[in-house]
Order: C-alpha cells, then structure tokens, then sequence
C-alpha cells in the first residue's frame, strides 16, 4: 500500500461514480420512453385515483424534473419507495432480497471456484486419460445446459423421487440443491478454463526447470504451475460472481428461495420505476466491485501486473 | 564397477508421434569423468538437448527412453524411481537452459526459487538458506544481490538471468553441470562473460561439465573432449585439439568451415542443405544427402567407428577410402 496504490484506487471510484451516473441517466430515460406506467392494469382504475397516485409519486412532473429529483435522492442514498409493494423502500427490498441471495451465490461461487480449479487441474496433469475425458464431458455437458434444466433435474431427482431435500429455499437444508445448481455451470466453466491454460503452463521452460530442480511433482503443479494458470480464470470470476450474487430468476422460482434474482425481472413487468432502478444501481455497483477485486487480484497473482 | 562419474552406454531415446518413430538419440555412448569438461556439438535436431534431458530423465512426452543405460557414480539412472531421481536432479546433476528468459517461474521472485534447491537438497533453515542464496548470487557475479534475489525475472537482463540460472544450477554444488546451449539465446559480449564465468566456477569447485552447443568456437578452449552429433549420432569425439586440427568426419570438416574468422577474409563455407529428417533417416550415412564427398557406399552402409588414438573416433566412409587408396587398392 502505498501512494501509487492509493491513487490506483482513488481513480476507480472517480470513475465508478462516473458509470454509476452514465448507467441512471441512459435507464431513466429509456424506461419513461416505454409507454405504460407503473398504475396501469388491466382493471382499469378511474382516471382521478391513477391521476392521484401519480401525483403522489411525483410522476405528473415534467421528466427532466423528475431525473434531477432521483438523482438528488441517489446521492442521499435514497432509492424511493417501491410503487408496486407498497410501504417498503427500495433499499429494503433489495437488502432483504441480496441477503438470502449473497448467502446462496457467495457458498456456489467458493465452491465453483475450488471445485472447478482443483478438477481442471487434475484433467491437465492426467492430460488425454479417461479421467480427464470424463471430466472434460461433464463440464462441457454443464455448461451448456440452462440452469432451468440441471435445477429442474436436480429438483425431481432429490426432492421428488429420493426426498432427501425439501422442495423448498425456506429452510437451511433446503438451500443445498438451490447452491448447487448455482455452482454447477461457472464451475464447469472454471474447470475448462483451469484445464486449457494448465495444459499451456505445462509445457512452459520454467515447468522444465523445476522438474530438473527437484522439485516435487504435485509442488509443481500447485505452486509452479497454477498461479501462473490462473490468469484467464480471474478474468472470468469477476464477471461470474456479479451474476452469482445476484440471485438467478430461474433458480429461485424453481427452488422457492427468497432472493433478489426475481426483481431483475418482476420490476420491469409491473412498471415498477422506483425498483428498475434500483436493481439497475445495485447490479452496476456489484460488478464495478467485482471487477475491481479483479484487477488487485492480477496484482496479487502475477507480478508483472501494474496497476495504473 | 566402473571408475567414470557418468556413463552412459547405447542410449536410445525416441519420440512417438503420429507420424510414426522419430530417434532423437540413437545409440550413444560417452564417459565423463570427474572434472571433465565434455563438448557436444552439433546442428539442430541432432539430438544434443534430448540426450541432457535423457540423462536427467526429464523428457516430457511423447519422449521415451527406449534402450541403454545412464549411470552416475554406478547408480543406474534409467528405470529410477521419481523419488531417487529428485534426490539427484539439482543436487547430484544439474542443468541450465537455453533461454534464461522463460526458464525462471516470472511469478516467484528470483531469491524465493534459489531458496526452493537450497530447501530442497540440503538442511539448511530460514535464514541460513537467504544467506547463502545471497552468497551464490554474489559468487556468479550479480550486484547487490540483496535487493535482486527480492527482485521478479521480468526485472533482470538476459544475461544477468543466466547468471542466476548458474547460481540456481550450482547452489548444491552438483558434481555434474549439463549446460544445454547456455549462451545462444544471449548477445555476443554477454555470451563470452558467461563462458569465462562458467570457466570460474568450474576450476573454483572442479564438478564436470557437459557443455551442449552448436557453436564449435564456444566449445573450443573450454572442453577437454568433444563428440560430435548429427542425426541422433556421435559421428566423431576427440580431444579439443584432434578434431579442430585433424578432423576425421566430413561433417566435422563443414562445421569447421562454417566458423567466421577475424584473420583472414576467407569465404564462409556453410554446410549445403538442411538437417535430416528424423523420420526418414537414410539408409547409410545420415549425412551422405549432404555431403560433398558422397560416395556410393554411404548411402548403402552406415560406416562403422574407426579409431584414430585413444580419444579420436569417427564414423566415416572416407577414412576407409584414404586408407585403401594409400595401399593402392583403389584408384
């Protein structure tokens, strides 16, 4: 930590705030250029009550009038109330919600990350064998199903025929399958990635070196060969828990867990302006810090990285 | 029981690659003995680097050694158990490499990977292991080695990093150094630095040397003996002074014709052709198609080893023509 660091960082959230700004302005106008709104249903209210309740949201106001108003309360860290769930805050919706789903994508993220290292690694070192074939036609097979096909498999196989599981995210037992079907595609993602550039690492002149050295064959693999693969992996796992923590959509519904996924989706169906951005806020601000956890970690596991 | 450091006896290595068998070593047989330096010379592919690579066992695949024997201090190498071998690789034999820039780890700093060979081969504890880290990096000739062993490769020179690879290589002072082309990959002014430092060290702590090279001036005023390599083969070996002054292999000759002199303005001579495909080696001489004494027979029969003095070898028709001209038999 030093000075140049400082500014590194500084820098960054210059330039955070500076995205986070870009992002409100270009959501909050598209959403109003979409016709509907927030009121409209299809039993139709009168025109007094619709008119009465956008006044009092504020919505009667000429548009400009209306962005300057939100951004006011951005920066007060006032996201509004939500329109559609009436009496809670935006903040607390979205705290509720990211508590559940942070619990549940930080556990499939760790395990997808080890996991995924640990089998792409051994695929590498038993390079063309059946084991790594196997491994290879699992992963592949992951990654390319939709998560709504391996939960739903997931959930007829544990909960419907074996009943070892409940069917339902409301208990603890019952977030494991909801973790695993998670975890299942970044981690067959981090086992291809981890495979292809240990296979690379591995034909590399200082492997040779080592292996002259003495040194011992798993010691190479780990310590010699792994951190400098992991390069590519990083690169993917910043992007990979922005979209893990979030929640998914179709693994709560699936699963019946509590999370934030569901917003993503719901807000833009009801009109819910309040909530649209919110959630837009929130998943700006989650992949900007991922993304920057990223970058330090390149720092920490290659040298000749220099942040600036 | 035999009295030479390494012996190495009808040593076969081969590569199985799709396209069939390719020999890289075929048949090679040499002796080093304590204190020694051994030469050998030859183009690329001829299969100098794999024979190291075979004596340390770390081919990597598709390379096998399919026959003969490797023996250090009477300890059969080929067929030795991983967890011997460790125990010989960096502390009994070492080796360093071509390229100084892609054979350290860039993510280790330089100190922490000398300190990995003391750690590994000795008992040497914390501090004591960083003290003489520093003290080989000072005997090889690299400034303020405090600070550079905290230093990352990317930081160095290429000459400076071949420096460290020595100072790696000799940290366990090993009783044989294979150096597989230690200098190619530098400039010329830093390749003479780190022969003259190699030459330091040698007369300084008397292990052997086997010094791999295409370059026949580098090997020159350094090597007690030199074997030459073509093809998998050792065409000849003599001592330094019998084959620059009375080579017996027409390959020897073209290799000594293809040295750039600073005397006289002679023409280069280089060698007409490219080195032979592995797989398709010919029938005979592997380097009759190139040669420009080529005579009926070399394509038929691989010519057998004739014995000039107890250290001078060849393999080459021409020696059996001189002589049978010399009696008369053939005009």
């Amino acid at each position: 930590m030093n000075k140049k660091m400082l500014n590194y960082i500084l820098k960054r959230f210059l330039l955070a705030l500076f995205t986070i700004w870009i992002v409100i302005t270009i959501t909050f106008f598209i959403m109003h250029a979409v016709p509907g709104g927030p009121f409209l249903s299809e039993k139709a209210a009168s025109p007094e009550t619709t008119a009465a309740l956008q006044a009092k949201y504020g919505l009667d106001k000429p548009i400009l009038e209306q962005y300057f108003n939100y951004l006011s309360g951005v920066i007060k860290f006032d996201f509004g109330p939500s329109l559609k769930y009436k009496g809670i805050t935006v903040t607390e919706l979205i705290v509720t919600g990211f508590k559940t789903s942070a619990f549940i994508g930080g556990i499939a993220a760790l395990i997808a990350i080890l996991i995924g290292v640990f089998l792409g690694s051994i695929a590498a070192v038993n390079h063309k064998t059946k084991l790594d074939q196997a491994i290879m036609f699992f992963s592949t097979a992951f990654v390319a199903l939709p998560s709504f096909i391996t939960a739903s498999i997931l959930l007829l196989v544990f909960c419907v025929k074996l009943q070892w599981f409940p069917a339902n995210g409301l208990t603890t037992k019952g977030l494991i399958l909801p973790i695993i079907s998670l975890s299942l595609s970044p981690m067959s993602y981090i086992t291809r990635l981890t495979r292809s550039s240990t296979l690379d690492v591995m034909g590399q002149d200082y492997i040779r070196t080592a292996k002259a050295k003495g040194v011992n064959y798993w010691v190479i693999i780990f310590k010699h060969s792994l951190r400098n693969a992991l390069t590519p992996v990083i690169t993917y796992i910043g992007p990979m828990l922005a979209s893990v923590l979030t929640g998914s959509l179709v693994v709560e519904k699936i699963f019946t867990v509590a999370g934030i996924g569901k917003y993503f989706v719901s807000s833009i169906v009801n009109r819910d302006y309040m909530m649209i951005m919110g959630t837009t806020i929130f998943l700006t601000t989650i992949v900007i810090i991922m993304l920057f956890l990223t970058d330090i970690m390149y720092k920490i596991v290659n040298p000749r990285v220099d942040l600036e | 029981m035999s009295n030479h450091l390494l012996e190495v006896n009808n040593l076969k290595t081969s590569f199985f690659i799709p396209a069939g068998e390719v020999k890289a070593v075929d048949d090679v047989s040499f002796t080093l003995d304590k204190g020694e330096v051994l030469g050998i010379v030859g183009e690329s592919g001829s299969g100098k680097s794999v024979t190291a690579y075979s004596i340390m066992q770390i081919l990597s695949k598709p390379g096998e050694i399919v026959g003969g024997s490797v023996k250090f201090d009477n300890q059969e190498l080929v067929g030795m158990s991983e967890a011997q071998l460790r125990k010989i690789r960096g502390a009994k034999i070492s080796i360093i490499f071509q390229d100084p820039m892609t054979s350290l780890n860039p993510v280790y700093t330089v100190g922490n990977q000398i300190d990995e060979a003391i750690k590994l081969h000795t008992n040497l504890k914390g501090d004591q292991v960083h003290k003489k880290t520093i003290e080989i990096l000072t005997q090889v000739g690299v400034n303020d080695p405090e600070k550079r062993a905290k230093q990352y490769p990317f930081e160095f020179s290429g000459g400076m990093l071949q420096r460290v690879m020595i100072a790696m290589a000799l940290v366990c002072e090993p009783d044989i150094l294979i150096a597989d082309e230690p200098t190619t990959a530098l400039d010329v002014t830093i390749q003479a630095q780190i022969m003259e430092l190699m030459r330091e060290l040698q007369k300084k702590l008397g292990m052997s040397i086997i010094l791999i090279t295409h370059d026949l001036g580098v090997v020159a005023d350094m090597c007690d003996k030199i074997q030459v390599m073509y093809a998998g083969k050792i065409v000849e070996r003599g001592t330094a002074k019998e084959i620059f002054y009375n080579p017996k292999h027409e390959y020897t000759k073209g290799l000594l014709k293809s040295i750039p002199s600073t005397q006289n303005k002679k023409k280069l001579i280089p060698i007409q052709g490219n080195p032979i495909d592995l797989l398709n080696i010919p029938k005979g001489c592997a380097f009759s198609p190139r040669c420009e004494q080529c005579m009926k027979i070399c394509l038929e029969q691989y010519p057998a080893v004739k014995v000039f003095s107890e250290t001078q070898q060849a393999s080459c028709w021409m020696n059996v023509f001189k002589e049978l001209k010399g009696s008369g038999t053939v005009e």
